[in-house]
């Protein structure tokens, strides 16, 4: 079981936490001014890449908060957790 | 005849245990294992194997075991135990089994719990590399917890003779996991197995209890480091009839004789292919057993080791093999170059396979060394190293090194044991099997527990299989029980051999936990029955359950159902409450339901946002229904919405998903709308809530609360007010989820069963989830997870009123003109009447076009989502999701049930008091 490095509670066992999808989606400023295949692209298209793959995740079962943080897909391992009002990190 | 020695081994003497095997009554002493205490009995056969019925006995002395895997019946029935890892007690009885065995009927009256601990360095193995690692690792002054699944520490020590830093081997061992446990902040657990390694240091491991009322704790580690002095297991050789009671692995016999003084046998012929099994021939001859023979397939022998054996009068016979067996419920002699060589036990090395399973259940990657014929750690990993046996390295020296190194990233250089072992000479030989003719195939057991052969393994190369994992499959080698502790290399080998490889360029097969099997009632602890999941229950809970109700899960919620009267069933019950509430008065428990406390600033415009209807123009008092979307314009819940005051709001939910709607709302408030000045709480256990319907509902409530304007025209429909009702602060809704005039009365949670006793004083029936159903369908409510699948928008629901036009945007809003959410054909929200109105649909049955089911595929027109018999309808009526559902209405469509098929009129949603005027009145 992983231990998620929660920006606010520090390492926290998984079970705490629910997985939020892809990060760095906004809700388009203006959903009425998108065509049908831009509109889906926000609401059904995401990415899947074999790499580092920035993430949501909230800690449902501790401070409830939200925060992004980076996974590599091939290994599971989380190269960095940042808050919502943080850039996201360079990864090497 | 007894097989125990007069003296030596660990067992207590003075203590004499009881207990039965097959029928048998036998004894044995505390110390003993089931199979040590059977084989100082002179019980070998504990098998016969599950294809082929072949006798089958004991062969190892530890986890590996592939024969020996027993029924216990006493103290408590547990299938499939492995009779070497099962310590002997009085009054234990056990029988022998050919494959599965039986679970308990009757419920288990012992305990499971399960512990967590923390540490810095977790060492795996009680060997001589685990205990100098957790020695090392404690000196330095790291919290450390050993584990080992023996009950006493040295690992294969406990197998020997040997005497470390002057001291019987054994002693040292003990010596240093006292001082281990004196150690503060370190823990030493015997009897426990680490079953499973997974991320970030979390170790899963199981302890066998000998006292306290626990039968067995699942201990939940989580390390910084991990130490894996998890040992080696040795391998059998595969040659023809291999698998007879009699032939036991060298170091296991070696194991019985030092550990619990027992002998395998009386004539012993040893095979093996490294130095270790010299050992045991040695010991075996000191200790009385006539040793004829050592058969080394090498080409020549260890120099000393051949030497000692001399000295005993045992032949070393080099470069030879042994080529088959003779017996049946026991080996009774051994072909070695066409020759019988007489004896009642066989020996066997065919090398070491070191235990990598955790390793390598933790992603680490294994390389394979021809040298020692075996997959080997290859590197690091960042949370465990591994130290011995299971690095590949058997010699003392080695290991305690290791085990040193392995403990802290700057080892303490404390100083390290000596053994007087005597050294390995030559390097092990790696043949997989022994050659022969090929018409003997089929008796070279490779899995004995599997019954699988060489002649299996040949036939899936010969399938044009290549991987060794394909070959596990086809095969069946390494899935039993044992899970190839034995075996799994041995069919690696092969299949290599056989398909012309090398095994450096196979991947072995993947090692996954558990290490050893793991009863569910361990896994599952203290978690059963009551505790098994949260029961929620209401303020009014006692009263439902003194009043016979019965109840309905939704979710962890206990929900009256019903409540029965005498004579009873679902269907009456439910019938003269539905009759109740549409003709006079009745009242339901609604405290399950979820609500929220939105508040602040920005209250409104959030929940504007979220619903696909305007709130910000709901007045103070005043309550409104709402719907919520997902932003693909997926209807994902339903409730009202009551504005407390300009910032402040209370939301309902539907039961089920309260903690749904409190995550979907802060997800928005915190990743998309941090600028909402808005708080959500759940407050859904603070406030009891009762449902108070039917005509007589103002006159009721008018009586219980003489304070408060029950008029139409002061309190309508969609209104509330805080009133006092039966002398209790109250909010009251005027809302209706049945039709009927109807008023939801809410007092804090440690008064609901006083306003509840006094409106049931009033003789007000109760109702419970059914009736409520019933209620709604009639009115054509939709329940929000029952008549919506995640595929239903608003306007299928027939819900466009809930779609607000005005607002710019709401969440869902921009999907509900895509282009897919505007075709004719999308499933709409009907009702459905049978055309004979006594049928009852069933829920989930499909919607088709013909009377006849057509040849397939058969066109699906849509399914029924809820269908009840209606009291006031005087018959059975169904809601459904049905293509282009609203144009249909009138037409007639058709639901196949079993053999029949169901002929039902479209009709609209709303079944009952169409206009509205009972609600309204």
């Amino acid at each position: 079981m992983q231990l998620i490095p929660c920006p606010w509670c520090g390492p926290r066992e998984e079970t705490e936490f629910h997985y939020g999808g892809q990060a760095h989606v906004a809700y388009p400023q203006e959903p009425a001014a998108l065509s049908d295949e831009e509109w889906a692209k926000y609401v059904f298209f995401r990415a899947n890449p074999s790499g580092p793959l920035a993430e949501r995740r909230t800690h449902s079962a501790g401070c409830r908060r939200w925060f992004n943080a980076v996974r590599d897909t091939r290994t599971h391992e989380l190269a960095a957790v940042y808050r919502l009002d943080e850039p996201r990190p360079v990864i090497p | 005849m007894t097989f125990r020695l007069p003296s030596g081994g660990h067992v207590d003497r003075d203590t004499l245990l009881q207990f039965t095997f097959d029928g048998r009554v036998l004894t044995g002493h505390p110390g003993d294992t089931l199979a040590s205490a059977l084989l100082a009995n002179g019980v070998h056969q504990v098998a016969r194997s599950v294809k082929l019925g072949r006798p089958r006995g004991i062969m190892a002395a530890g986890v590996e075991e592939p024969n020996a895997v027993v029924q216990l019946e006493k103290p408590f029935p547990e299938p499939m135990r492995t009779a070497t890892t099962v310590e002997l007690f009085d009054g234990l009885v056990a029988r022998s089994l050919s494959g599965q065995g039986r679970l308990a009927t009757e419920p288990d009256p012992a305990r499971y719990d399960a512990k967590h601990l923390h540490c810095d360095v977790l060492v795996i193995g009680a060997g001589p590399a685990g205990l100098v690692a957790a020695r090392t690792a404690a000196q330095a002054g790291a919290r450390v917890v050993m584990v080992d699944d023996q009950p006493e520490p040295g690992g294969s020590l406990l197998g020997s003779n040997e005497y470390v830093d002057l001291k019987p081997a054994v002693e040292w061992a003990r010596a240093i996991a006292d001082e281990l446990r004196a150690t503060p902040d370190v823990h030493v657990l015997d009897r426990t197995t680490a079953f499973g390694a997974y991320d970030d240091g979390f170790v899963l491991a199981v302890q066998t209890r000998t006292s306290g009322a626990a039968r067995q704790r699942v201990w939940r580690i989580r390390a910084q480091q991990i130490v894996l002095a998890t040992g080696a297991h040795e391998r059998p050789i595969v040659f023809p009839d291999n698998d007879r009671p009699g032939i036991l692995l060298a170091s296991a016999a070696r194991t019985y004789l030092h550990r619990y003084g027992v002998l395998p046998g009386r004539r012993a012929v040893v095979f093996t292919m490294d130095d270790s099994a010299y050992a045991t021939a040695i010991d075996l001859a000191d200790a009385g057993v006539a040793v004829p023979l050592v058969v080394d397939v090498r080409p020549a022998a260890p120099e000393n080791w051949a030497a000692a054996c001399a000295e005993r009068g045992i032949e070393v016979r080099t470069g030879a093999a042994v080529t088959g067996t003779e017996g049946t419920e026991r080996v009774t002699g051994v072909r070695v170059a066409g020759e019988l060589v007489p004896c009642d036990t066989l020996l066997v090395s065919g090398g070491w396979t070191p235990a990598v399973h955790l390793f390598s259940q933790l992603r680490g990657a294994l390389r394979y060394e021809p040298a020692l014929g075996a997959y080997l750690p290859d590197g690091e990993l960042p949370t465990a190293r591994v130290a011995g046996s299971a690095n590949g390295t058997f010699d003392f020296a080695g290991c305690v090194r290791e085990g040193r190194a392995a403990a802290a990233k700057a080892p303490v250089e404390i100083p390290l044991p000596v053994s007087d072992a005597r050294p390995r000479e030559l390097a092990p030989a790696v043949e997989w099997q022994i050659p022969g003719p090929e018409s003997d195939v089929d008796t070279r057991f490779v899995d004995l527990q599997r019954d699988a052969t060489v002649s299996d393994i040949l036939r899936a190369t010969g399938a044009g299989l290549r991987s060794l994992e394909h070959v596990k499959r086809y095969t069946t080698i390494g899935t039993a029980h044992d899970q190839g502790k034995t075996s799994g290399m041995l069919a690696a080998g092969i299949t290599a051999e056989a398909l012309g490889v090398d095994l450096a360029d196979r991947r072995p097969t993947t090692y996954r936990p558990p290490y050893t099997p793991v009863a569910f009632a361990a896994l599952a602890g203290r978690n059963r029955g009551e505790l098994h999941d949260p029961v929620r229950v209401t303020a009014l809970h006692s009263w439902h359950v003194e009043h016979g109700a019965e109840f309905e899960n939704v979710g962890q919620w206990k929900r009256p159902w019903y409540y029965p009267q005498p004579g009873e069933d679902l269907h009456a019950a439910v019938r003269r409450e539905c009759l109740a509430a549409r003709t006079d008065v009745a009242m339901m428990d609604g405290s399950t339901l979820g609500k929220i406390d939105v508040q602040g600033p920005d209250a409104a415009e959030f929940l504007d946002l979220l619903y696909t209807n305007l709130m910000s123009t709901l007045k103070v008092g005043r309550i409104r229904y709402g719907v919520m979307c997902g932003v693909d314009g997926m209807v994902i819940d339903d409730g009202t919405v009551i504005r407390v005051a300009e910032d402040r709001f209370l939301v309902t939910t539907t039961t089920g998903n309260a903690a749904m709607v409190l995550d979907w709302m802060e997800e928005w408030l915190q990743t998309e709308w941090p600028h909402l000045r808005v708080f959500a709480t759940s407050v859904t256990e603070h406030w009891a809530t009762v449902a108070l319907v039917g005509p007589r509902s103002r006159e009721i409530l008018a009586g219980i609360a003489p304070e408060l304007d029950v008029s139409n025209d002061e309190f309508g429909f969609m209104a509330w007010r805080d009133a006092e009702v039966a002398g209790i602060a109250a909010r009251v809704c005027r809302i209706s989820f049945s039709g009927e005039l109807a008023y939801e009365i809410n007092v804090p949670s440690w008064y609901g069963l006083a306003l509840w006793e006094a409106l049931a004083e009033r003789g007000i029936t109760p109702y419970g989830t059914e009736t409520m159903h019933v209620l709604r369908a009639e009115k054509g409510y939709p329940i929000i997870g029952q008549d919506t699948d995640g595929t239903v928008t608003p306007h299928d629901l027939g819900m466009s009123w809930a779609v607000s036009k005005k607002k710019a945007d709401f969440l869902g809003k921009r999907s509900f003109s895509r282009s897919e959410n505007l075709r004719p054909d999308r499933k709409q929200f009907v009702g459905l009447l049978p055309v004979d109105p006594t049928v009852l649909l069933p829920e989930g049955a499909q919607v088709i076009e013909t009377a006849h089911i057509p040849r397939p595929p058969v066109r699906m027109l849509g399914h029924v989502t809820s269908s009840y018999p209606s009291a006031a309808l005087d018959r059975t009526f169904a809601l459904a999701v049905v293509r282009s559902g609203r144009e249909r209405i009138g037409e007639t469509l058709y639901v196949p049930v079993g053999d029949e098929v169901v002929p039902v009129t479209v009709t609209e949603t709303v079944l009952y008091d169409k206009e509205g005027t009972r609600r309204d009145g």
